[in-house]
């Protein structure tokens, strides 16, 4: 391989923003630009991992529904879809307020960045909050697969499986909200304390991904899990 | 002077030359490229080794007929090689001959049950007569099996929940061994035993003699079963039962209350006794008046009603 | 082509190693080169610590009857040996070891992009061993590395869950590192570096890369249901409540086998790079290895199937991958030819890392054509879990991806550590570890195809004679991977100090001080010509 070493490389003002330790470049990058490249690509790929993370129970899912269509059906009459449409409407304006904090940090309206990044959360935690409204009706209701599990009618075993995947999807998908919660709070810290620009805002449009990923995931949740009974 | 060749097994079923050409044909193939390869390493390695430190050998670039070469004739290679494999496998596994003789087989952490239509069981050891197709239908109580004949070149896995089924006729009478190929646990190495090939003269003998001595047929025991658990009590021979009629059902279609029609072959009435809402015939009321059987009775005992039902619709009722 | 920063390697000088010291400096260290060593550490003690099992195993199958150890202790034995050695060796070896040294040295990039994920994921894999090690303490488990349903999720009482865990969490270290060499890929390369310029080791990882990537989740999915199953008993994997024991078999080969591919995917990207050096020769058909990598990946993930040509799938799903997986056997025979193609007219020199390519080479194609005996449906059915498999990927993975690993091993072990191992013992072990390998496995591509099924603690008499064969290799097998061991660490006092470059390799990471600069590059290279141009006019210009 031929090579020549270039003379006007960059690493010298990567020197002194290492000594810095504010520049908000990394040494191992040569721009902002190629910082910001990398990050969304990075997420990117995290979140086709994601895919397939979920992909595996979807398609687990899809298998026992085509067994058991009828016991499906039957269990997933148990679910409110009231609180589910709630839920759906709740994530897409917290995907809104994901947007226009994105948005806010590109314009570098500092203040606007931390209010939808405030109410965002506000959003997610009262998604949560519903979904911990639904699975309390649950154990009440002995839903909960295991050795409590009770359900009346031929199709106990089919509603068991499909508790099963209810609680498995939907809890991988509100501990997903827990994270997104978490690195928004985080955000908001670093916001509070300068950090982003019109220049460096790519942890903001980062979580903005990962935030909207969380909430397709739902929206394909939902129907699948509350009304498949009512077509 | 093949039958006693050290480096391969016994050759005991119809399958197995099938099996050994193509596995013969295999091996020449490799035999072929190793040495290939292996001679031009060592011819390239020796020739063109380096002479001195500085040397710098001549340019070469690729060639793209040399690629296309060796991508065409590999592929023609493997696809001829897939196309013998698949006409083979599609023997072994596909439907048993009519004439066939139905063994039924239980695994079990860590043994195996057989039983055989004329009702003698066996643990471990399977009797069988040469020349005649012998189709094994099979399932486990717990968990995995695979039921392994290597001097047949036969293997089926034997999984809980369902019915696994193969077919093989045996050549020669002799002893050879039965494995369980699928990894089942603390034992697994232990759950062997012995299929027995013997001439059918004898084989009538064991019948009538050995065998465990005389026992009922496994459709007779089925009957006995099928009283006992009072199921003739909804399935009566009239239409005017709880359930449907049973004589004649083997083998038929069936209507079913949500408009599918399905074929009543084994796995059908297994489902059915296990889970009776699974699949309702039409006309019968959802959900289901019948119990389930599932954990009431055993693998062993599922495949007795199975072969009494079977029994009933092919004719051979003994009622 | 000459590099303006050769120093006399006498000279103090600031590189990656003496940059700082002390525990702290490595184990919050961010540079990738450290990283790479935490890595080398780690799976040098999972590999002895799957050798000492496969010691035991291989010294109770020396006789008939199991009377060296009981049934429960000799199943703990092989599946402790195998989920430690994929899991914990075979997969983050190359990658994670010489691939996370390599990647950005050999693309002109200062580190990966990520390089605080990058420490996180040796984190992450320890944590994951720590769990498999404690599994193993309290116990062991008895599944098989493959952790079957219902076995694993109802009957097995050994420590399933624990290995679980360790299994589950270790995969988000191989996603972490496929998603960190995928982005320094795309996004870091130095001016210059187009993507047919790139050495093919790093086609070979970017393939991995996709791989590590798309199938390590859905293993994550099938071991989180085996573990839902057997705490909460869902009946997921369970016939009796309703469940398909299959279903695991899918989403577990979905992974795994494509995960051979990891493991062997970037073993062939070492072979590029030592057959090309010590024979001082372009490679022949660089596309074509580069895009046969790219196939292999994608094929991958379409041939679960063949694992469960007996387990009474359909007669034509079987068929289907069947004849996709006939179609792995192109790429992969591509590659073959076009290495010994470049051996052709070349200037070939036996130094131990080029012993252990040629080795590579054959043991990789006899691993190849009996896949192809596995990939025949016919054939399949007899010697499906039997000894005839066991070879095979012990041919692929052992005679494959672990001498390219040594074999990376000794090619970079002076850019590594700047120390020159010593090479007439180095030959020497290369040597053992050939008859080793081939006196331990071949016999029980025979043994396979007897009928001797695996995973037996007891078998019967007529297979003595191959079992005590394979054993008597596998003797000699374990001393010759103890050797290197040896002199490298003797290598590390004593050895002399390495040169820059002291194979006349080409390649960017031989245009840096060995060991490397903290930051690889003080100035960046600009690329202006192909890899592996080992032609008369470059070296005129190196010798200049």
């Amino acid at each position: 391989m031929r090579a020549e070493m270039s003379s006007t490389s960059p690493s010298t003002a990567s020197a002194t923003s290492i000594a810095s330790g504010r520049s908000p470049l990394a040494h191992h990058f040569d721009d902002l630009e190629q910082q910001f490249e990398a990050s969304t690509l990075g997420m990117w790929v995290f979140l086709i991992t994601e895919v397939m993370f979920f992909g595996g129970l979807f398609a687990s899912y899809a298998l026992y529904r085509a067994l058991y269509p009828e016991g499906f059906a039957v269990a997933s009459r148990h679910l409110d879809y009231r609180l589910g449409a709630l839920n759906t409407a709740v994530l897409i304006c917290s995907s809104l307020t994901m947007a226009l904090a994105v948005r806010s940090a590109q314009l570098g309206r500092s203040r606007a960045l931390r209010l939808f990044l405030a109410l965002t959360m506000a959003l997610g935690l009262v998604f949560l909050g519903v979904k911990v409204i639904e699975y309390s009706h649950k154990i009440h209701e002995h839903l909960v697969p295991g050795p409590s599990f009770r359900f009346e009618g031929p199709q106990a075993r089919a509603a068991q499986l499909f508790f099963s995947f209810y609680f498995a999807m939907t809890g991988l998908h509100a501990l997903h909200m827990v994270v997104g919660i978490g690195v928004l709070a985080v955000l908001w810290i670093l916001a509070w304390r300068g950090r982003f620009s019109p220049q460096y805002y790519t942890p903001v449009e980062v979580a903005g991904l990962y935030w909207h990923f969380v909430d397709v995931v739902w929206i394909y949740l939902f129907p699948l899990l509350y009304l498949i009974s009512r077509t | 002077m093949w039958e006693n060749f050290p480096l391969l097994p016994k050759r005991a079923s119809t399958f197995a030359p099938g099996v050994d050409a193509l596995y013969g044909f295999l091996v020449g193939m490799s035999l072929f490229f190793i040495a290939l390869i292996f001679i031009l390493i060592t011819v390239f390695a020796i020739k063109y080794r380096r002479r001195s430190a500085e040397e710098v050998p001549p340019p070469v670039r690729g060639s793209l007929l040399l690629e296309i070469i060796w991508i065409v004739v590999p592929l023609g290679l493997v696809l001829a090689i897939f196309g013998w494999g698949a006409a083979l496998y599609f023997k072994m596994y596909g439907r048993a001959p009519a004439e066939a003789l139905e063994v039924y087989v239980v695994g079990k952490q860590w043994m195996w049950h057989i039983q055989h239509p004329t009702g003698q069981r066996e643990i471990n050891e399977l009797h069988i007569p040469a020349g005649r197709p012998i189709k094994l239908t099979m399932t486990t109580e717990d968990v995995i099996h695979s039921f392994y004949i290597p001097d047949f070149r036969v293997k089926k896995d034997v999984v809980p929940g369902r019915y696994t089924s193969v077919w093989f006729e045996a050549t020669r009478p002799g002893r050879y061994r039965l494995f369980c190929a699928e990894y089942c646990g603390t034992k697994h190495s232990e759950m062997t035993g012995w299929v027995i090939v013997m001439e059918p003269v004898e084989y009538q003998n064991w019948l009538s003699s050995g065998g465990g001595g005389r026992v009922e047929s496994l459709a007779q025991a089925g009957e006995r079963l099928f009283q006992q658990l009072a199921c003739d009590a909804c399935h009566r021979e009239d239409e005017g039962g709880l359930g449907p009629p049973l004589r004649g059902l083997f083998g038929r279609p069936v209507m079913l209350a949500d408009g599918r029609t399905v074929v009543a072959d084994e796995a059908y009435l297994r489902e059915s006794i296990l889970n009776p809402d699974a699949k309702i015939v039409a006309g019968f009321p959802s959900p289901s008046s019948m119990p389930t059987y599932q954990g009431q009775i055993t693998e062993e005992q599922l495949l007795q009603l199975v072969a009494y039902l079977k029994s009933l619709g092919e004719g051979g009722g003994q009622r | 082509m000459s590099a303006p920063m050769v120093e006399s390697p006498r000279a103090w000088r600031v590189n990656y190693l003496n940059v700082s010291y002390g525990i702290r400096s490595w184990l919050f260290t961010t540079d990738h080169k450290r990283i790479a060593l935490l890595y080398l550490v780690s799976v040098t003690l999972f590999f002895f610590l799957g050798g000492f099992f496969a010691v035991l195993i291989r010294l109770e199958l020396m006789t008939p009857p199991g009377d060296l150890v009981q049934s429960e202790t000799y199943n703990r034995l092989f599946t402790m040996h195998g989920v430690i050695m994929i899991f914990f060796f075979l997969i983050p070896a190359i990658p994670a070891v010489l691939g996370n040294f390599l990647v950005p040295l050999m693309i002109g990039a200062r580190d990966l992009a990520f390089p605080r994920l990058n420490l996180l994921s040796w984190y992450i894999y320890t944590l994951g061993g720590a769990f498999t090690l404690a599994a193993a303490i309290f116990g062991g488990v008895d599944t098989g590395w493959t952790f079957y349903t219902p076995y694993s999720s109802t009957y097995s009482n050994s420590n399933v869950m624990l290995t679980a865990v360790g299994i589950f969490i270790t995969g988000f270290s191989s996603i972490l590192t496929g998603l960190n060499f995928l982005v320094t890929i795309h996004k870091m390369r130095a001016p210059g570096m187009t993507w047919f310029r790139l050495p093919l080791f790093i086609w070979a990882h970017y393939a991995t890369s996709i791989i590590m990537i798309l199938g390590t989740p859905v293993v994550a999915i099938a071991i989180l249901l085996v573990g839902l199953e057997r705490l909460f008993h869902i009946g997921i994997f369970d016939p009796k409540l309703g469940g398909d024991p299959l279903l695991f078999q899918h989403l577990f080969w979905f992974y795994s086998h494509p995960a051979v591919y990891i493991m062997i995917l970037p073993a062939m990207g070492v072979i590029n790079e030592l057959i090309t050096c010590f024979s001082r020769r372009r490679i022949f058909g660089y596309s074509f290895i580069a895009f046969s990598s790219i196939a292999i990946a994608t094929l991958g993930f379409l041939v679960w199937g063949h694992h469960m040509f007996t387990s009474g799938q359909s007669v034509y799903a079987g068929m289907v991958f069947s004849a996709l997986t006939m179609l792995v056997a192109i790429p992969s025979a591509v590659k073959v030819f076009n290495w010994t193609a470049t051996l052709y007219k070349g200037s070939v020199s036996y130094q131990a890392p080029m012993l252990y390519a040629l080795g590579f080479i054959g043991l990789f194609t006899i691993g190849g054509l009996t896949g192809i005996f596995l990939a025949t449906l016919a054939v399949d059915v007899h010697v499906h879990d039997t000894y005839f498999v066991v070879a095979h990927f012990h041919y692929i993975m052992v005679g494959g991806t672990i001498m390219a690993y040594l074999g990376g091993l000794h090619y970079w072990w002076p850019k590594m550590t700047g120390k020159i191992y010593p090479e007439g013992w180095a030959r020497f072990a290369a040597l053992v570890i050939f008859v080793g390998f081939n006196l331990t496995f071949f016999p029980q591509f025979v043994l396979g195809y007897l009928g001797m099924p695996r995973r037996y603690h007891v078998y019967p008499d007529e297979f003595q004679v191959l079992n005590v064969m394979s054993s008597a290799g596998a003797s000699i097998l374990g001393v010759g991977y103890l050797i290197p061991m040896i002199y490298f660490i003797w290598s590390l006092r004593y050895g002399p100090m390495a040169p820059e470059n002291p194979w006349g390799a080409k390649g960017l990471e031989w245009l840096v001080p060995s060991p490397p600069p903290p930051h690889n590059f003080d100035v960046t290279p600009v690329v202006t010509g192909e890899p592996y141009d080992y032609s008369p006019e470059s070296e005129r210009e190196h010798a200049r």
